[in-house]
């Protein structure tokens, strides 16, 4: 297990390492010079002058490459070009409410796609089950933000029943809850049709296996077969869907939080790549990647724990 | 993209199969007709997409504007019809070129040397344990939003998951005990890749570049609506839906007109998909929503 | 005078599968007698209904088996009918199983001794107490480290082990009747030799009746003391295995003999085979199932069901050409 976690590991930050690497290598292939880039038609020598010291772009290559991995190292991104302050703190302000919703867009997710998925199990092969499965695929292809804006239409201006902008007023765990619901919904939901399918697919597998008719030949209870035996193996593909969903219901939150102006991941980084301000659209890439590395690592590492098979591969 | 005529040898059972799935026919009459519109856009749209006739700014549904009219007094109905173009094109451009890298780097990586495979394997990791729209956003901020950095984008997000199930496929493939005979009596290993390797791998990834053709679809609009994908005053369902939040309250029926199709098409796209998957490779898992 | 009742006895049981052809006839009429501290072979090839025998003999038929007439009965009592709880509390208790495959036979994501402990789950015992028991009924079949093998997964252990893992699982609960489905398939000759040797030294303070279902005759001559043969869903001998070795009655038995490899009295280069194959079970011949590939074949055969012709007190047979 040890030799596991430490391979895991390994791996993930050999990727981040890379990632970050691209990342910087990107700014020099692009033709003209990053600080121009930056700051666009609004460019004056002066200001270039001032951002390119800030940037560090006067010192060599090699000290702005290891500048950069140290800063990054010890959580210093760097400083938003406009505003000047640490793209760090900027980050963490809105990370909580983007964190909220994802939280909650996978928790509406989990509940109603494992419902679902054991529903077209107990009535497998039933007319209940193909329209499950129907409903599945199309939930999982509908894009998010036409939901969202559906949404917003029908729930917020036609009905006036939930908020259309923002994120709840600061304190109030009401009108938070309320503001969280739609966009919640509207993330979530591709993620319903995916886990019922998945819940669905696994547990039939599962409850197929010999070892379920061993335990039925002992005369175990169904339930206890089903708890004990089944959905320990059925839930460990759940999990690691579930954690590389975390990761990417984050990022693709973008769009919705967008349409719901709600304040988060998505806004922050939006306005910020309009504007091209690199310190802040690279800080915020870097950090989500770094966020999505530890979710995927941590579950990939849960399965092990979960499924001693896994691990032994790795073990030879 | 020639999904069906790639398939040959099981064609026939394909459409057989798609008859018999009354969902892949649905998908496959919803698709054939956005093919339609996007390949005689210039004959059935009835107006200019990009004329601006401010006097009849927000027109409503009627006859003369079946969808009505934008805050531009652009005809609503003309930009959908236009912007099925613009959506198809660029999610086959994409996913064709994504599918040829793919299909080349899998080939290298699984029938090349072993170092190469394990650099190749770890830079197809690094992209796709990369948060896609994460991705998307710091190229578009380095190159600039457009229709080539959409694409560009698209192109080095798909080819991962393409180059992967090639390379899986190759392994497999290389112990099948043909491929080993074939290496006996001394083929070339240009002859066991175009004759025996390539007909084999080319029809499972068909099927994924078909499954995938919806999320383009869905990454293109998105990207559109913040203004960061297509640029304006090309129509996109994206940037007509962004049209349509920006003036909700007066117009809401643009909004409902510009999902529609979104809907319509990656539901369309989907079912399709489903259905050849199910008639030729039931095997192929759905890949994780983005 | 009235023959006492028998521990196990299967009577006239007829199985169907429903499946895309029609009904699949997968056991006609099949019928076994076993009295306690009597180890029983059922022998034949695959598709000749002996795991579907087996899957009825423990409640645990496939979803889309159908009993269609017959029963099963433990000391008298059709198991077949019963409620799903009273079906439960036989399973394990009073009939337990050794499959074929221990590998996949056990969960792979619990230890072993979790599951031994489980299984023990018809008794008020604590876990403990049960893990006790466990640790002792593997020390009983000859592993020799019982407590390292409580705490191991099924994956952890050698093919042997995991086979005497999963003997001493079905004799947990000292049930009245023990079905062993191939228990040596999965084994190499040295392994095989060895778990019948276990099955010998077991079957000597076994109370109940065993039941050894296999393709392999050199089994069943090691283990049984009656054996019944199958074909096509259909017993069509009865015999002690003495006399299925020296004296097989039915023409199917007799091919059978010839073709085990351990029974060839000459060298050849090919080992023989019984021409031709199995009818289809969808729609079985009107007379006997084994007309077509009989070297005894008359015209009756394939126009009369053949009749169960007893032919000694242990003997008897499915054949028109059997004379007792």
């Amino acid at each position: 297990m040890l030799t596991y976690t430490i391979k895991r590991i390994g791996l993930a930050v050999l990727i981040l390492f890379l990632v970050m690497l691209a990342m910087y290598a990107m700014v020099f292939v692009v033709p003209g010079d990053p600080a121009a880039v930056a700051l666009g038609p609004r460019a004056t020598p002066a200001l270039k002058a001032e951002l390119i010291t800030r940037m560090g772009l006067d010192q060599p290559l090699y000290a702005q490459v290891w500048n950069f991995f140290r800063n990054a190292a010890t959580g210093d991104l760097g400083f938003d070009v406009w505003s000047k302050r640490p793209v760090l703190s900027m980050i963490l302000e809105v990370f909580p409410n983007t964190l909220i919703l994802g939280a909650v867009a996978l928790g509406v997710a989990l509940v109603l796609g494992v419902s679902l998925g054991c529903l077209s199990v107990i009535w497998r092969g039933s007319l209940i089950d193909r329209v499950l499965a129907i409903l599945s695929v199309s939930m999982i292809s509908v894009p998010s933000f036409v939901i969202a804006i559906y949404g917003l239409l029908i729930f917020s201006v036609w009905l006036g029943w939930l908020p259309a902008i923002g994120a709840g007023e600061k304190g109030d765990l009401g009108s938070q809850a309320r503001a969280v619901i739609l966009p919640a919904f509207a993330v979530g939901i591709s993620w319903v049709g995916y886990l019922a399918r998945l819940v669905r697919a696994s547990m039939l597998e599962v409850m197929g296996a010999n070892h379920i008719r061993t335990a039925r030949a002992f005369g175990l209870p169904e339930g206890r077969i089903v708890a004990r035996y089944a959905l320990r193996i059925a839930i460990i593909p759940t999990i690691a869907i579930l954690a590389v969903g975390f990761g990417s219901i984050l990022s693709s939150a973008v769009f919705v939080e967008t349409v719901f102006s709600r304040p988060g991941i998505g806004s922050l980084i939006t306005q910020a790549v309009a504007k091209r301000n690199y310190p802040l659209v690279m800080g915020t890439v870097l950090f989500m990647t770094a966020f999505y590395l530890v979710v995927v690592t941590a579950a990939d590492l849960l399965i092990a724990r979960l499924d001693p098979r896994v691990r032994d591969v790795y073990r030879s | 993209m020639s999904t069906v005529a790639e398939i040959n040898p099981r064609r026939r059972t394909a459409l057989a199969a798609l008859r018999r799935d009354p969902m892949g026919l649905l998908g496959a009459i919803l698709v054939a007709g956005f093919v339609t519109m996007a390949i005689f856009a210039p004959l059935l749209a009835p107006y200019d997409p990009i004329k601006i006739d401010v006097a009849h700014k927000f027109a409503p549904a009627d006859f003369a504007h079946w969808a009505g009219t934008d805050q531009l007094g652009r005809d609503i109905l003309s930009r959908i019809i236009w912007g099925a173009r613009t959506a198809l094109g660029i999610a086959l451009t994409a996913t064709g070129l994504a599918g040829v890298i793919g299909l080349l780097l899998g080939l290298v990586a699984g029938y090349g040397p072993r170092w190469l495979d394990g650099i190749l394997v770890l830079l197809f990791d690094s992209v796709s344990s990369l948060p896609m729209v994460m991705f998307a956003l710091a190229v578009i901020t380095v190159l600039g939003p457009g229709t080539s950095t959409l694409l560009l984008v698209i192109i080095i997000i798909s080819i991962p998951g393409y180059a992967r199930l090639i390379r899986a496929q190759t392994l497999t493939l290389q112990q099948a005990d043909f491929i080993q005979a074939e290496r006996t009596i001394g083929a070339s290993p240009a002859r066991i890749i175009l004759r025996h390797l390539l007909p084999n791998v080319v029809g499972p990834l068909v099927i994924v570049l078909s499954m995938d053709v919806p999320v383009v679809i869905m990454l293109e609009a998105g990207l559109s609506y913040l203004n960061l994908g297509v640029r304006p005053p090309t129509p996109s369902w994206g940037n007509i839906l962004y049209d349509g939040y920006t003036s909700l309250r007066q117009a809401p029926g643009m909004v409902i007109a510009a999902g529609l199709p979104l809907v319509l098409a990656t539901l369309g796209f989907t079912f399709l998909g489903e259905g050849l998957r199910d008639a030729l490779d039931p095997k192929l898992q759905l890949r994780v929503p983005k | 005078m009235t023959a006492p009742v028998p521990l196990l006895s299967v009577e006239n049981l007829t199985i169907t599968y429903a499946s895309d052809a029609g009904p699949v006839q997968a056991l006609r009429a099949a019928h076994l007698t076993a009295r306690a501290g009597e180890v029983i072979g059922i022998v034949g090839e695959s598709g000749c209904g002996k795991s579907t025998l087996a899957s009825a003999l423990i409640n645990l038929l496939a979803a889309n088996a159908r009993v269609t007439s017959g029963a099963v009965r433990l000391r008298g009592q059709d198991i077949l009918t019963l409620p799903e709880d009273a079906k439960r509390a036989i399973r394990g208790r009073h009939i337990a199983m050794v499959f074929q495959d221990p590998m996949t036979s056990f969960n792979p994501v619990l230890p072993l001794g979790a599951q031994l402990t489980d299984f023990q789950h018809h008794l008020p015992q604590t876990r403990a107490e049960k893990r006790t028991r466990a640790r002792a009924m593997l020390a009983r079949v000859g592993i020799p480290d019982p407590d390292l093998v409580l705490t191991r997964f099924i994956h952890e252990l050698s093919g042997g082990m995991r086979q005497r893992a999963a003997i001493a699982a079905a004799l947990l609960m000292t049930p009245d009747v023990l079905v062993a489905d191939e228990p040596t398939t999965a084994l190499d000759v040295t392994m095989e030799a060895q778990i019948i040797h276990l099955l010998r030294a077991l079957r000597a303070d076994h109370q109940g009746t065993i039941l050894i279902v296999t393709h392999h005759l050199g089994v069943i001559g090691e283990l049984c003391d009656r054996v019944y043969v199958m074909y096509a869903g259909q017993v069509v001998e009865e015999a002690t295995v003495d006399d299925l070795y020296h004296a097989p009655r039915h023409p199917y038995t007799r091919a059978l003999i010839a073709c085990d490899p351990a029974h060839l009295e000459t060298h050849t280069p090919v080992l023989p085979t019984i021409p031709g194959h199995l009818p289809d079970l969808t729609a079985p011949p009107p007379g006997c199932s084994f007309a077509n590939r009989c070297p005894l074949v008359t015209s009756r055969c394939h126009t009369a069901p053949p009749p169960w012709v007893r032919l000694s007190d242990t003997q008897a047979a499915l054949c028109h050409e059997v004379a007792p």
